[in-house]
């Protein structure tokens, strides 16, 4: 390994018609960390990591994978990268064994070697006991698993993984963080992408920001949180003219304000805080009539680090 | 050989990434996507009824039901098995385009392409199984209609013959199904393409004498690739030495060979299209 990050990307554009997918986005992960692109559908995650996965050239930018151009020398990169894509590529009507060793040996594996990782790899994801079975009678989180371990017949230097946890339930995404810490512990860096905060904040070493096809943040999860703030409180008031006064009082750590029920919502990270907007709203303890306090959520972000909130609702977690 | 260093079972244990992993062989690529369409071939029971069950239905509704009114002595059997054998050429290829597109949308091409797999690799595998596939159903169609009473008197030669042209005429048709299953964006849509073709074989002479047709499709009927084969095919199976037929045989070959040519090279242009 040399000390070239593994994934280099510099202003990366790519535009279908009038709509740009990415617009001058920077990206840097180094060696055996992890990196998580959050963002909500439409940021440009999807096409960062086809153009990084070979399969899509930029209008503009050039990105550098293991310290190969992914355009100029793609079959270098390729040798060296796998991808778990968003769709899930496994064959139905082949068994888990069999979509295993197809993939093992079109990367290069012999007979032989290819039995032998499918047998291991089928342990990793938890599929040793359904390993004849067709993948039709599987689950939706076995085939996520079964798709994940395709992706590592060879274990490669870095991995791209594009929303790897979608529609996952609880378990299996513990055994895919884990599977993610054990490749980025080995050296291999790992790129995903997803549009769950509390992934990144497991899994992550560095979170890219993105919206709009350019990166809007970036840093460690403990960073971005201090931006963000853990949690969020919404104080409703009496009436407008209440709402108005606490909006002027609070200032830019207003993140939401919502007319119709007179609340406004605020960024907190502990009790103490809470007390202190309590009392900086309402003084005389008389203009707040309830409050509610949640985690932050991915909207918060957003609203914090872009002034503006997501254009789609985060999808209801499975 | 590239090193299989096992992930770890137990996370935290360290592993360091293999290294650039050799490329699998064009050969190797081959045969593996072969054994795995071959496979996906064998257990698609849709794609089986369309290559075991259709052929033979077919057959039985032109013999018993059209036969009669083409044919007033019976032997309608002896004329249309070579017709047969083209219409059902083209629902094998509607099998093939959906395949094919399936595989473009479901992300299995992208995966291969992150293995620097080659699309001529997939596609050729696609088409050689759906080649052999088209071939039982053709061998089943002769079969039954040979239960049905159907007479040839090709020898050994014109046998020959006869499976060549077939086979080249399947292996043409399937290269243009693998471009239709490029072009559409759904395997809705790619079933839904492959229709002209199945519709193709009809205005030719594979079920009816071109001169029955009106005028103005004759033109097009006695010009149209499936009208040699057939009547190549038809000549050969009635026993007509290969020599005496080679005029027709060979434009049938011509035809073939130009349409796999341009197939083959739209198929390159498009995979690349599809897939930049």
């Amino acid at each position: 390994m040399t000390d070239r990050p593994a994934v280099e990307a510099v202003g990366l554009r790519k535009a279908y018609g009038d709509d740009h997918a990415l617009a001058g986005l920077d990206l840097v992960v180094g060696a055996g960390t992890v990196c998580a692109l959050l963002g909500p559908n439409g940021a440009g995650k999807t096409t960062t990591v086809r153009v990084l996965a070979t399969l899509l050239v930029p209008d503009a930018g050039t990105a550098r994978v293991a310290g190969f151009d992914v355009v100029r020398e793609r079959h270098e990169v390729r040798r060296r990268l796998s991808l778990t894509g968003q769709s899930t590529a496994v064959d139905d009507a082949l068994t888990a064994q069999e979509n295993l060793r197809v993939v093992a040996r079109l990367a290069g594996l012999t007979r032989r070697a290819a039995r032998a990782r499918t047998a291991d790899l089928l342990d990793l994801v938890d599929l040793a006991d359904v390993a004849g079975r067709r993948v039709a009678t599987f689950s939706g989180g076995m085939r996520r698993r079964l798709d994940l371990a395709l992706g590592l017949v060879t274990v490669p230097a870095v991995m791209l993984l594009d929303e790897p946890t979608t529609g996952l339930d609880p378990r299996s995404r513990q055994q895919l963080w884990q599977v993610v810490a054990a490749l980025a512990a080995g050296g291999t860096a790992v790129l995903l992408t997803t549009q769950y905060l509390d992934e990144a904040d497991r899994l992550a070493d560095q979170v890219v920001v993105v919206d709009g096809g350019r990166v809007v943040a970036q840093g460690s999860p403990a960073a971005l949180k201090e931006r963000v703030a853990a949690r969020r409180l919404e104080v409703v008031l009496t009436d407008a003219a209440s709402r108005a006064d606490a909006v002027r009082r609070l200032g830019d750590r207003v993140l939401a304000v919502d007319p119709a029920r007179d609340a406004v919502s605020v960024a907190v990270a502990d009790a103490t805080e809470v007390r202190a907007v309590l009392d900086l709203v309402d003084p005389d303890r008389t203009t707040v009539r309830d409050l509610a306090l949640r985690g932050a959520s991915l909207d918060d972000v957003f609203l914090a680090l872009t002034g503006h909130a997501t254009p789609t609702k985060e999808p209801s977690r499975a | 050989m590239p090193d299989t260093a096992v992930l770890a079972v137990t996370p935290r244990t360290t592993h360091a990434p293999a290294g650039p992993r050799s490329a699998a062989t064009a050969t190797t690529q081959v045969v593996v996507l072969t054994a795995r369409c071959a496979r996906l071939a064998v257990r698609h029971v849709d794609g089986l009824v369309t290559a075991l069950v259709l052929p033979v239905v077919i057959l039985a509704v032109f013999v018993w039901l059209f036969g009669g009114a083409v044919r007033a002595d019976g032997r309608y059997v002896d004329d249309v098995v070579p017709g047969i054998v083209a219409i059902c050429a083209g629902f094998g290829a509607g099998t093939t385009a959906v395949s094919v597109c399936q595989d473009l949308v479901g992300g299995t091409v992208d995966r291969l392409r992150t293995l620097d797999v080659g699309g001529p690799a997939l596609l050729a595998a696609h088409v050689g199984v759906a080649v052999a596939r088209n071939l039982v159903s053709s061998v089943l169609v002769v079969v039954v209609a040979l239960a049905l009473g159907f007479r040839p008197h090709a020898g050994a030669a014109g046998w020959f013959v006869a499976a060549l042209v077939v086979t080249a005429y399947l292996t043409a048709i399937t290269w243009v199904a693998a471009c239709l299953g490029m072009l559409a964006r759904s395997a809705e849509g790619a079933g839904g393409a492959t229709m002209g073709l199945m519709f193709f074989a009809y205005p030719s002479s594979a079920v009816v004498p071109v001169d029955t047709l009106p005028a103005w499709l004759q033109g097009f009927a006695g010009h149209q690739p499936v009208t040699p084969v057939v009547d190549g095919l038809r000549a050969l199976l009635h026993g007509t030495p290969p020599s005496e037929v080679a005029g027709t045989v060979g434009t049938a070959f011509a035809w073939c060979a130009a349409i796999v040519a341009v197939a083959v090279l739209a198929a390159a242009v498009l995979f690349r299209r599809r897939t930049a």
